[in-house]
């Protein structure tokens, strides 16, 4: 006879512990390091911490090994985390001119104050496969020169000399930093809060999003006019004290794009900015935000809002990487309740229109006869 | 990092409860209305009940007793990955006896039992807006709220009478509360809708990916949305439940075998199971019996 189905409960748990040997993998090998991840995964690290938001290689690191290299439930492990830790408070902005930088390119200018500083780039390299990587070969030395510890000047900041770039991006005086882990969303947002949410949005997504607008989706006529990777302080204002102390250096990576704008009912001709800031190293994602970015302000600067990358709702309301997959995939949960629902509802819609057809068929026959 | 599994009463810090429970007070000073809350990530992933947990988490005390269910079942393996989670984080008693339970959370059923005064039913609540796939801008679809603008929900479902000659709408069926707010009774058969009117169980929503709770206060009215010459009905089934003989409940199709062998059972498991103890007995049991 029938059995309901049982035993959710042993099969969730002997499916976990086939998870756990999968994960570990053949025994007589090594296990894979929490510092290896960090040292030589590091780029793998750098994207979950960005879209975890949460600064922390080691936690970062653990969760790559933990989900396998799976890097959505990697992300997904470190939010679920980051989500329980109280709020201290807030840091005061980064100042990205004082960067201890470690690479900056702008393709706006040949040679510029600070210089133009390559740093460690997969850019110019050939894409061969290097067999040496398959043994333990030693590797040079880097060569590298003291830093010069001055301020690094801001490609946006040259232009403004001109008055040609609009000037950096203002909210009123009353206005909150918002939250986007604090509050609920609310469209239309302001910029504080859609950066957020692009900072911590999914890279593809935004690259994908971002390539669209240079297809003519959204053109946006841009420019990059400088990447800079490098370490900043982070400080937060200690009410007790008065005054902002040092939590430490963290490593960002900046993209300011500077976008052609012919001028509009709101603005004058000049050139406007996308803004991309996003933890670790991350040249992609950062570009492909400030992309995104400038294309969503289309609102504000009276362009025409007609491509998808230019629609808040539609971007924002998708750009969660943690919230995609899980929508995505909870599809695979039992939905026979509902499917019963409409089981029933198609054989009976069959049922009338086969009585429906036969009737027709019948009324035919006579008409013949 | 080996502070790392330390967690709070029932996973989240209370701060968050706070501003959860204010967000649920407000969704039932406003039956029907959803409430924005700022949803957290949850260990679980989006879509996978992570509103309701963070609703149960934020009401439950330490002398709760918790059932969770999907599809009417206490054993499929969601509803017993949730309760499992609540053991661990809260340490609170479970079971699998509606009669038993102070909270219950649930996807994609209401329990055929009456539910009482002193419980909570949380429903789990993939898309909270009923107006979502006629309208897919939140911008919009607050504003349709806000005009109490619900023409294009009957135009909908008057489309469905001139097209197939019946409303096609099986589950999610749209209801109206306390005669003012469009709700979506989340993604339960209409089958349900009736269970949901006049209850005197406090009924609460929780959309954890759309960031919403909503609610409906015991005894509020709760009425699906439909036309004099074409009134609301329910699923019918044409069999009684093959092990409990239950007539009037919803019940889930068993496929037997590959030659098209097939049989109706509850859906809601504990029900069932509560029928045979008492000495129910449906046609496929009494069949095996006489064998």
């Amino acid at each position: 006879m029938y059995v309901a189905v049982k035993g959710g409960e042993a099969a969730i748990s002997n499916a976990h512990r086939l998870l756990a040997d999968r994960r570990r993998g053949d025994r007589s090998l090594p296990a894979i390091g929490i510092d290896q991840i960090v040292a030589q995964l590091t780029l793998a690290v750098d994207r979950v911490m960005a879209e975890a938001s949460l600064y922390d290689r080691a936690l970062a690191a653990l969760a790559v090994r933990q989900s396998r290299g799976d890097m959505i439930e990697a992300i997904f492990l470190l939010r679920a985390y980051r989500t329980t830790l109280p709020r201290f408070g807030y840091s005061r902005p980064l100042d990205t001119a004082a960067m201890k930088i470690e690479r900056r390119v702008s393709a706006t200018y040949k040679d510029l104050p600070g210089g133009q500083l390559l740093g460690p780039t997969f850019d110019y390299t050939h894409r061969l496969l290097d067999p040496s990587l398959l043994t333990d070969a030693p590797v040079e030395e880097a060569m590298l020169r003291p830093a010069e510890g001055e301020r690094v000047m801001r490609v946006s900041e040259i232009l403004a000399e001109e008055g040609l770039i609009e000037g950096d991006g203002e909210l009123p005086l009353d206005h909150e930093i918002g939250d986007l882990t604090r509050e609920p969303m609310e469209f239309p947002m302001a910029r504080d809060l859609r950066l957020q949410a692009l900072a911590r949005g999914d890279e593809g997504f935004l690259l994908a999003l971002g390539y669209s607008t240079q297809r003519g989706y959204g053109r946006s006529h841009p420019f990059t006019g400088e990447i800079r990777i490098g370490e900043v302080e982070v400080e937060l204002d200690v009410a007790e004290l008065g005054f902002a102390v040092s939590l430490g250096p963290i490593q960002v990576t900046e993209c300011q794009m500077v976008n052609q704008f012919k001028g509009s009912a709101k603005a004058p001709p000049q050139f406007t900015r996308g803004y991309g800031l996003v933890f670790g190293q991350s040249e992609r994602k950062a570009m492909s935000m400030s992309l995104v970015d400038r294309a969503l302000r289309a609102g504000e600067l009276g362009e025409d809002i007609t491509a998808p990358a230019q629609d808040e709702e539609f971007v924002i309301s998708h750009s969660d990487s943690v919230q995609s997959t899980g929508f995505v995939e909870h599809l695979k949960l039992p939905h026979y309740v509902d499917f019963q629902a409409e089981l029933d509802l198609v054989r009976r819609m069959r049922r009338d229109y086969e009585a429906g057809r036969d009737a027709g068929n019948d009324a035919i026959t006579e008409a013949a006869e | 990092m080996s502070e790392l599994a330390t967690y709070n009463f029932a996973y989240l810090d209370e701060q968050t409860k706070r501003m959860i429970r204010r967000a649920i007070l407000k969704a039932i000073a406003i039956p029907g209305y959803q409430v924005p809350f700022a949803s957290r990530e949850m260990p679980m992933p989006y879509g996978w009940g992570t509103g309701g947990v963070q609703i149960t988490a934020a009401i439950i005390g330490p002398k709760d007793v918790l059932k969770v269910i999907d599809q009417g079942a206490d054993d499929t393996t969601n509803a017993v990955s949730i309760r499992a989670f609540f053991q661990k984080v809260a340490n609170v008693a479970v079971t699998t006896h509606t009669a038993d339970a102070t909270i219950i959370q649930t996807r994609h059923r209401i329990p055929e039992a009456k539910l009482k005064e002193n419980q909570v039913l949380v429903y789990q609540v993939p898309i909270p807006e009923p107006l979502r796939f006629l309208e897919p801008r939140e911008t919009e679809t607050r504003k349709m709220h806000a005009l109490e603008e619900y023409g294009l929900m009957h135009v909908k479902l008057y489309e469905d009478i001139a097209r197939n000659g019946r409303i096609a709408t099986t589950y999610a069926y749209p209801v109206k509360v306390a005669g003012r707010y469009v709700m979506d009774p989340s993604p339960t058969p209409k089958f349900d809708n009736p269970k949901m009117h006049l209850s005197d169980a406090l009924q609460l929503f929780g959309a954890g990916r759309e960031k919403r709770i909503y609610a409906v206060p015991p005894y509020t009215e709760v009425v699906s949305l439909d036309f004099e010459d074409h009134p609301f009905e329910v699923q019918r089934f044409d069999k009684p439940c093959a092990l409990c003989g239950a007539e009037e409940v919803y019940l889930d199709e068993v496929i037997l075998d590959d030659k098209g062998g097939r049989m109706f059972v509850c859906s809601d498991t504990d029900h069932c199971e509560d029928r045979r103890a008492h000495g129910h007995v449906g046609a496929m049991l009494a069949t095996e019996a006489a064998e």
